[in-house]
């Protein structure tokens, strides 16, 4: 204030000193901001959303009718319709469960074994794929699991064609070959989506304290018991965490089954499909309230294994 | 940062932020109070002020433009992959350089694999043209995506195949809403060293399970459009395997017809590893993947052919559906000097011809067919210009028929339809 010439301060130091008066007001004018944001875009798109999945299509016109009608979620229970539910769930299960069982051992290795030059390579090799587009990768699986691709000649050197021909004639998950099948999609999302299931988990690892494992050790539990009863239920958590992405991220992907696979649907393919299609925002609307309800459950649940503390 | 740095940083923000209010965009002519605050001899006093903001001037809609004015230096075009080449994949089509030269207008291309992804693309806007199909073109007219365009300043309106000038996919009430740009048919494309010296006159090698002339079934081996609008290609196939069900138009199906051809989209469903969408994925396809046979453009099986693969197309005895591409313009274009400029430049006979020998089309200005060194000669009765007539283009299907019937199956169930086939339902 020293330096202050005029007798009457501005109208911005005023102000100031009136801020510094209110801390409470001050505390709304810094949030507010981040608040209107998550409320009024955030939220209100998915209330929008909510809003639309009440309305319907006319089938004369094909018009939007805004009046408030079920028809959508009656349409959502027929037997196509559960078809692509219960496909996309399975397969955001199958990625997430294999996610696990392959990101828990390397992110053991990292947390507890590498070298610390060795735990920065590592590093970077996880997060490498991340630095490079989502699609370019995609379609480059996409030439590997071809069935002219490196996988098919690899197995034909090696004699085991007629195995791979046996897995790929399995119904459900097979094809004409890996890359019109449900089982190279899988491939390619558990792939994709690995590095979200690492990180989580080497950082739970990270957390557990040494000297919990010795005196496990100390007590007289095999190493199988200590990882059993010690190091699994503090590291759950963490995989916890880990499954929430690769589960949403699947449940939502409408890139990858529309390069790789069977073009059997997934829920976020047909939200495309029919609000792109056939201007059907009405139905389109209500698909997505489902992975919705799905992600609710899942988080609930993941909140009680206390997933959010691992984050 | 200090806590009076803060302070001072956030009334500024505040004061910022209620000016921006103050002056705010909103046609709305409600006074809108602002609260200033003044702090006298250490006690604040808050002051309120009220500002009117003054309404925005309501710009009159309606109505196509009339008169074209300098360009914008600038179009933009959502268009299908092929349809504005620049010389880049052959030298020898280019008809994008010459336009920017004359008009300095810098073409920019989107371009969309499907209809539904140009309809999409055109909800979102920023872009000034689209090459919409039949059963893009309705869609975008009654969703009113696109503007009336106003033909008598395309002066080469006139040169247009007259069977397209009125056609129903963009004249709408007598009313224009795009300028034709090019016509074509699905063709059925096939691999020659699957089929040596038979090559398949029927699209029952894609839709019926049969031994192909190298001995194996054709199961997992064929491809089908993965459009809903593909299940008019399974009723014209139906209009001539089984004529009791009295299919005379593939786009008006009452509910007997279009069961019959979801029940042979069924089977068919078990024939095919996967349905296309993107040509080029197509292409990768049929060479990396052993496809042998596929409903298809000729744009994909000239390419093939260009690259040395065993690939050729014919149009099958029961006839094919087509394209017929309309060049409309958005209702809101950024660009539309450029835009009625490009309008203009899509018709001339050099650059019709060009396309239709490029992507193996029809073009709209029949004009092109002659004397083009790309084209050929009879370059456009090959591309399918005799059998114009027989071909069953695009066109949305609206529970009106086009007749006196209004029982037909509208375009949306037949979205939901195709893809519980594709789903195996």
């Amino acid at each position: 204030m020293a330096t202050t010439s005029s007798t009457r301060p501005g109208l911005l130091r005023r102000l100031s000193t009136f801020l510094f008066l209110h801390p409470t007001l001050s505390l709304i004018l810094l949030l507010a901001p981040p608040l209107l944001w998550l409320g009024v875009i955030y939220l209100g798109s998915l209330f929008a959303l909510l809003v639309q999945s009440f309305f319907r299509l006319d089938d004369f016109s094909g018009k939007i009718v805004r009046d408030f009608s079920l028809t959508n979620y009656l349409q959502l229970t027929s037997r196509a319709n559960i078809d692509i539910i219960a496909r996309t769930a399975g397969m955001a299960t199958a990625v997430t469960l294999a996610c696990g069982l392959i990101a828990f051992p390397l992110a053991y290795y990292i947390a507890r074994y590498a070298a610390p030059r060795a735990k920065g390579f590592l590093y970077l090799a996880v997060l490498l794929p991340l630095w490079s587009s989502y699609l370019v990768r995609v379609y480059s699986w996409k030439l590997i699991l071809a069935k002219e691709g490196i996988i098919s000649w690899v197995v034909e050197k090696l004699g085991l064609t007629p195995a791979l021909d046996a897995i790929l004639q399995t119904p459900i998950i097979g094809g004409p070959s890996l890359s019109f099948s449900m089982l190279g999609m899988f491939f390619v999302f558990v792939y994709i989506w690995l590095p979200y299931m690492i990180l989580p988990i080497q950082a739970a690892l990270e957390r557990i304290p040494k000297s919990l494992i010795e005196a496990a050790g100390d007590l007289g539990a095999r190493p199988g018991e200590t990882f059993r009863t010690v190091i699994l239920p503090l590291a759950f958590p963490g995989v916890v965490a880990g499954s929430i992405f690769t589960f949403s991220l699947t449940l939502g992907d409408y890139i990858i089954p529309s390069i790789i696979g069977n073009s059997s649907f997934l829920i976020g393919a047909v939200v495309l499909a029919h609000q792109g299609t056939s201007g059907n925002v009405p139905l389109a609307a209500a698909f997505t309230v489902v992975p919705m309800i799905i992600m609710g459950v899942y988080l609930s649940i993941a909140k009680r294994l206390g997933a959010f503390d691992a984050l | 940062m200090n806590t009076k740095m803060l302070h001072h940083a956030l009334a500024a923000l505040t004061l910022a932020s209620l000016l921006l209010a103050a002056c705010g965009t909103g046609p709305t002519p409600t006074p809108q109070t602002v609260e200033v605050t003044r702090v006298v001899e250490g006690t604040p006093v808050v002051e309120t002020v009220i500002i009117t903001a003054t309404p925005e001037p309501v710009v009159e809609t309606g109505g196509p433009m009339t008169e074209v004015g300098e360009g914008e230096g600038e179009v933009a075009i959502v268009a299908w992959a092929g349809y504005i080449e620049r010389g880049d994949t052959d030298p020898n089509y280019d008809w994008v350089t010459q336009f920017e030269a004359d008009t300095g207008c810098k073409v920019t291309v989107k371009t969309a694999a499907t209809s539904d992804e140009m309809v999409a693309l055109m909800n979102e806007g920023g872009f000034d043209l689209v090459t919409a199909s039949g059963d893009a073109s309705n869609r975008l007219i009654a969703g009113g995506r696109v503007q009336e365009v106003n033909i008598d300043l395309i002066p080469s309106y006139g040169t247009v195949d007259e069977r397209l000038q009125n056609a129903p996919w963009h004249t709408v009430d007598g009313k224009h809403y795009g300028v034709p740009y090019q016509s074509g048919s699905n063709v059925l494309m096939y691999n020659t060293e699957v089929f040596g010296d038979e090559p398949p006159t029927s699209w029952s090698v894609v839709f019926e399970e049969t031994t192909l002339p190298d001995g194996q079934s054709n199961k997992g081996r064929v491809q089908a459009y993965d459009g809903p609008i593909y299940v008019a290609d399974a009723a014209l196939y139906l209009a001539s395997a089984r004529p009791e069900l009295g299919i005379t138009d593939p786009y008006a199906l009452n509910r007997d017809q279009f069961n019959a051809a979801l029940d042979l989209l069924r089977q068919q469903r078990a024939l095919v590893g996967r349905y296309w969408h993107d040509a080029f994925i197509q292409m990768d396809d049929f060479t990396n993947e052993g496809v042998a046979a596929s409903g298809s453009w000729p744009f994909q099986a000239n390419l093939l052919a260009f690259g040395g693969a065993p690939i050729a197309y014919v149009v099958p005895e029961e006839g094919a559906t087509g394209w017929a591409d309309t060049t409309m313009m958005h209702v809101d274009a950024p660009h539309p000097n450029c835009a009625y400029k490009w309008m203009e430049w899509s018709l001339n006979p050099k650059l019709q011809g060009d396309l239709a020998a490029w992507f193996q089309t029809i073009p709209a200005v029949l004009a092109a067919c002659e004397g083009n060194a790309l084209l050929g000669e009879g370059g456009c009765e090959a591309n399918g210009l005799n059998s114009f007539d027989q071909i069953k283009w695009w066109r949305t299907p609206t529970s009106d028929c086009g007749d006196d019937r209004t029982d037909c199956v509208p375009y949306h169930e037949w979205v939901t339809n195709y893809i519980a086939v594709i789903g195996g339902r």
